[in-house]
């Protein structure tokens, strides 16, 4: 069996000290396996965005390990982190959170532009590809203000999938969505987990998406509750 | 970092209301800057011209020469005092050599040996007290711009030639050709000719000075072969008091800057000279918090857009980089605008020389055009420091949560 994608060991993250600490994560463990589609279910303050955000790297534990594609990132500095995560993470949010002054092939763009410094025929030419593939090619040159929240939400997938990266975290993607688009972005997301194996962790309080992946992880007052894989 | 450029750029572009604003109270400020400069340096130059055109700024003369002291008797004690400049100082000998020292000075330009010496001009019934003043012929405007002052005749000095002030020839009764003599203190006299006459708007000069070939000077004045000082002009009028120094030093002549005869003036252009550069820096501050405040409000309303930019890989030095290139660019603009708009402004001022009463006096010369882009560029990049720096730090997790 080939190693996780990503792994944390025994996590906790408090915020705040004294009398006024919050614990919010309490000794958390979990692997990601390459490929796997995980739904992160869990009420508002169980410690669902907490635990993505250190698994994305975009914040710190308080304690304990974060390891992924078998390098340590518990004490890597912030310039590793952001280089790693450039390379290695895509994020979907629930609110897409484009950058409204760029068009969406140039949102699409901006993870490799950013690393490169400028913006590459090359990375064009995926982006548009990956616009294509998200079914946007005709609103590549539309500025993010001038799309749907589904178009959005369809171009934020795009910009995660630009690098190539091995996971994907998605928190609450259809979250902010209707019913008929919520599924149109999970087909999507199930699509491309199928056909270029990226992990997905997708945070999310809705049965019927998290019904839509292969593994449930239940977090519950800051610990996991559940963690079932479904039957193939 | 081109695409930081491009970020930047994009930035800006997006809200052309605000960008116009920021750029517009730039240039409103580096307009102030120019102006300022262009005046308060117009101004100088102006009194300077008026108050200083007619004179040297370095007088070299011979040392004073001191009066002995008679030596008491042996046991006798005496209080004695020395005054200073009691004892009239037969001048410089051997002009030609001191001039030759001299030019070997930096910054020296003009160099005009004189003689001085009084007496009366005296035609028919009428005399008036004159200090009379041997110039070298060939070197008659080198300290006093006769020749732009010339009212009647020629401003050279042929021999047995005279030039007097407009008053003075009203005053005598003189005109250009006529005869006049001029007896000395010591009872000389000598017949001169009108050569010329001039208006130097200098009251004294006007009414009471008359000048003559330096031969003519020093024979009526008895001091042959002598000069009572030499006067220069330097390149930069300003540097007087340190070539005074070197020279006085190097020499050990009396030598007296114009810094010290006209130490009022020296003030009150120093004065207007910091007047100046207060509102300056008081146009700077405000350019360095107008940028500063509007940045810190851009920074805020973008703070989730950072946010993403850093979970997509964006490093702090790229977000810093992007913030402070907005405020180089705002600055470089508003710097541009300002001194364009200074340029169209100013530009219609008369020279310096052709100022009338009234006019203001601006030399947009010295605007100091291209010192007050660069130091708007650089306050404007200085000013989006700190709210480039808040954007760099902030927390990925939190600007994207707001």
């Amino acid at each position: 069996m080939s190693a996780p994608v990503l792994e944390v060991r025994e996590v906790h993250k408090v915020y705040g000290e004294g009398a006024t600490a919050t614990h919010v994560l309490k000794g958390v463990s979990l692997a990601i396996d390459r490929g796997e589609m995980v739904a992160l279910i869990g009420a508002s303050g169980s410690g669902k965005s907490t635990l993505l955000n250190i698994l994305g790297t975009l914040a710190r534990p308080t304690s304990g390990q974060v390891t992924m594609l078998g390098e340590d990132l518990t004490r890597a500095d912030d310039d590793t982190l952001t280089e790693f995560r450039n390379r290695h993470i895509g994020f979907v949010f629930q609110f897409h959170h484009l950058l409204p002054d760029f068009t969406a092939l140039e949102n699409v763009m901006f993870p490799s532009a950013v690393r490169a410094g400028r913006e590459r025929a090359q990375a064009r030419a995926r982006a548009a590809a990956l616009l294509a593939q998200v079914g946007l090619s005709e609103r590549a040159d539309f500025r993010a203000t001038q799309l749907s929240g589904g178009q959005k939400q369809r171009v934020a997938i795009a910009r995660a999938l630009m690098n190539g990266p091995e996971l994907i975290l998605a928190d609450e993607p259809t979250g902010n969505l209707d019913r008929q688009n919520a599924m149109q972005v999970m087909d999507l997301l199930a699509r491309i987990n199928r056909e270029s194996g990226t992990s997905f962790l997708i945070s999310t309080h809705d049965e019927e998406i998290a019904a839509r992946c292969s593994r449930r992880v239940v977090i519950s007052d800051g610990v996991i509750a559940a963690d079932k894989r479904a039957a193939r | 970092m081109l695409y930081g450029a491009k970020m930047a750029w994009r930035h800006l572009g997006s809200a052309p209301g605000q960008t116009a604003l920021l750029v517009a109270g730039v240039a409103a400020a580096v307009f102030i800057f120019i102006f300022m400069s262009a005046l308060i340096g117009g101004l100088a130059e102006l009194l300077v011209n008026r108050t200083l055109g007619n004179q040297a700024h370095v007088t070299v003369a011979a040392p004073d020469r001191p009066l002995p002291l008679l030596v008491p008797a042996q046991g006798r004690h005496i209080l004695a005092a020395r005054q200073a400049s009691t004892s009239p100082s037969l001048g410089l000998a051997a002009p030609r050599a001191w001039e030759a020292t001299l030019a070997a000075f930096p910054g020296v330009r003009v160099i005009a040996p004189k003689l001085v010496g009084s007496g009366v001009l005296i035609r028919g019934e009428v005399t008036r007290p004159v200090t009379l003043t041997g110039l070298e012929p060939g070197r008659e405007s080198a300290i006093i711009r006769f020749e732009r002052s010339m009212v009647a005749g020629t401003a050279a000095l042929a021999a047995g030639g005279v030039l007097i002030g407009e008053t003075l020839a009203r005053d005598l009764g003189l005109s250009v050709g006529r005869a006049v003599t001029f007896r000395a203190d010591n009872g000389n006299s000598v017949t001169l000719t009108v050569s010329g006459i001039y208006r130097l708007g200098l009251g004294q000069l006007d009414e009471a000075a008359a000048f003559v070939p330096m031969s003519a000077a020093q024979a009526v004045l008895e001091r042959p072969g002598r000069v009572s000082a030499i006067e220069l002009k330097l390149d930069d009028l300003y540097a007087a008091p340190a070539v005074a120094a070197r020279i006085a030093a190097a020499t050990g002549l009396d030598v007296t800057p114009w810094t010290e005869t006209s130490a009022q003036l020296f003030e009150a252009l120093r004065a207007q000279g910091n007047t100046g550069l207060i509102l300056k820096v008081f146009a700077m501050i405000t350019v360095v918090i107008g940028i500063a405040s509007a940045l810190m409000l851009t920074t805020f309303r973008r703070r989730g857009e950072i946010g993403i930019m850093r979970a997509f890989g964006a490093t702090r030095r790229f977000i810093l980089y992007v913030f402070v290139l907005e405020g180089a660019l705002i600055g470089l603009a508003g710097g541009l605008a300002g001194a364009l708009l200074a340029v169209a402004a100013l530009s219609p001022f008369p020279p310096i020389e052709e100022v009338q009463p009234g006019q203001l006096p601006v030399d947009l010369g010295q605007g100091s055009i291209g010192l007050a882009i660069w130091l708007t560029t650089l306050g404007a990049t200085l000013a989006a420091l700190l709210p480039a720096r808040a954007a760099a730090r902030l927390d990925p997790v939190e600007a994207i949560q707001q």
